[in-house]
């Protein structure tokens, strides 16, 4: 048998299908990914611990309450949205040592070594009429100024931002900087709308 | 003198489309890889709020999706006084069933995925920017009593300005 050239395989029809494919999965596709403040909801009520009141001392309260009208208070004291991360990082940090500010307890960090851990927790309570949209800037705001606190102390003990710590190293930062967000009951000032 | 085109029919060459399709299929294989299939249509209006200290979820096969927002179209069940609808699934949600439909879809969520993945498993709350906090309260009060207590406030991203 003599050699036989094969013929030019079409392959013409091959590459609408995958065109067709592909604007299939471009139209249906949806890049964005998910994200967003990711939080952890306290445990349901037990019977027990109903009765255990925590005392908590004053000053290891900041009180952040957001009103019908979406204006936000902090320990009483009226502020704009734009103020709250320098207040936030203000009580969480308490450079000074401000007896009006948290106390701080050192504790042993793996890693970092003996470090002042604030006692503060930040109450959010909010009305039933507030906005998500003001909901999740408050959360934000609190977010980010755990978040500033948290790359000063990565850089201060690691060299690098919070970002760019291993985990383990990520862990003990965390700890350090706890973020600790306490949500009262909602309150209903707001008519219902 | 010599000519530089010769006169007469010349004919095309066929084009060679073989490397076209590899491209395509690249692109193709690309898009299925990064695509994730809605697995429902939206029924409500839903336009997250932005914010700038966003993170992003760790796997997606391991988010469930709570939507709570104005209903797109007006024979959609809504919670009272009949301005919001909450979407589980593919389906809103009726006033008087709301506890036992959240509590069944917890459940089903969680049954879903393998026995380790059920405590990472986050409910995120997609919620519209216009919707008052009522309804997102009830919703974490009911995913809190059912023991559901990852979940993730869904914004998108905002520039930083300090």
């Amino acid at each position: 048998m003599s050699k036989r050239k094969t013929p030019g395989l079409n392959t013409g029809a091959m590459s609408d299908i995958s065109f067709l494919l592909l604007t299939f999965f471009l139209l249906t596709s949806s890049i964005n990914t998910e994200q967003g403040i990711p939080r952890k909801l306290p445990p349901p009520k037990t019977e027990d611990a109903k009765d255990k009141q925590i005392d908590i001392n004053r000053r290891n309260v900041l009180n952040v309450l957001v009103n019908f009208r979406d204006q936000i208070s902090v320990n009483g004291e009226e502020i704009m949205i734009t103020e709250l991360k320098a207040k936030a990082k203000e009580f969480f940090s308490n450079p000074t040592n401000d007896p009006n500010l948290p106390e701080k307890i050192s504790k042993p960090i793996d890693g970092i070594g003996d470090f002042p851990v604030s006692k503060g927790v930040v109450s959010l309570t909010n009305d039933q009429s507030t906005s998500y949209n003001m909901y999740v800037q408050v959360q934000n705001e609190l977010q980010r100024a755990v978040n500033e606190l948290r790359d000063e102390t990565a850089l201060q003990y690691f060299g690098k931002k919070f970002d760019g710590l291993d985990s383990a190293a990520q862990r003990a930062v965390s700890s350090a900087i706890p973020m600790s967000i306490s949500e009262a009951p909602p309150i209903d000032y707001g008519t219902t709308k | 003198m010599s000519r530089f085109r010769k006169e007469g029919k010349k004919e095309t060459p066929e084009l060679n489309m073989g490397s076209m399709s590899d491209i395509i299929f690249m692109f193709l294989f690309f898009f299925m890889v990064i695509t994730t299939m809605r697995e429902a249509s939206l029924k409500v209006h839903f336009t997250a709020p932005k914010a700038t200290e966003i993170q992003k979820l760790e796997k997606k096969s391991l988010v469930a999706n709570i939507y709570i927002g104005a209903p797109l179209n007006k024979n959609e069940n809504t919670l009272p006084p009949g301005e919001v609808s909450v979407q589980l699934n593919d389906q809103t949600v009726k006033a008087e069933d709301l506890k036992r439909d959240v509590r069944d879809f917890i459940g089903t969520e969680k049954e879903s995925r393998d026995a380790q993945d059920r405590d990472r498993l986050t409910f995120s709350l997609k919620v519209d920017k216009d919707v008052q906090m009522r309804y997102v309260n009830i919703i974490k009060q009911e995913l809190r009593d059912n023991n559901a207590l990852k979940i993730n406030y869904a914004a998108s991203k905002k520039e930083k300005n300090n």
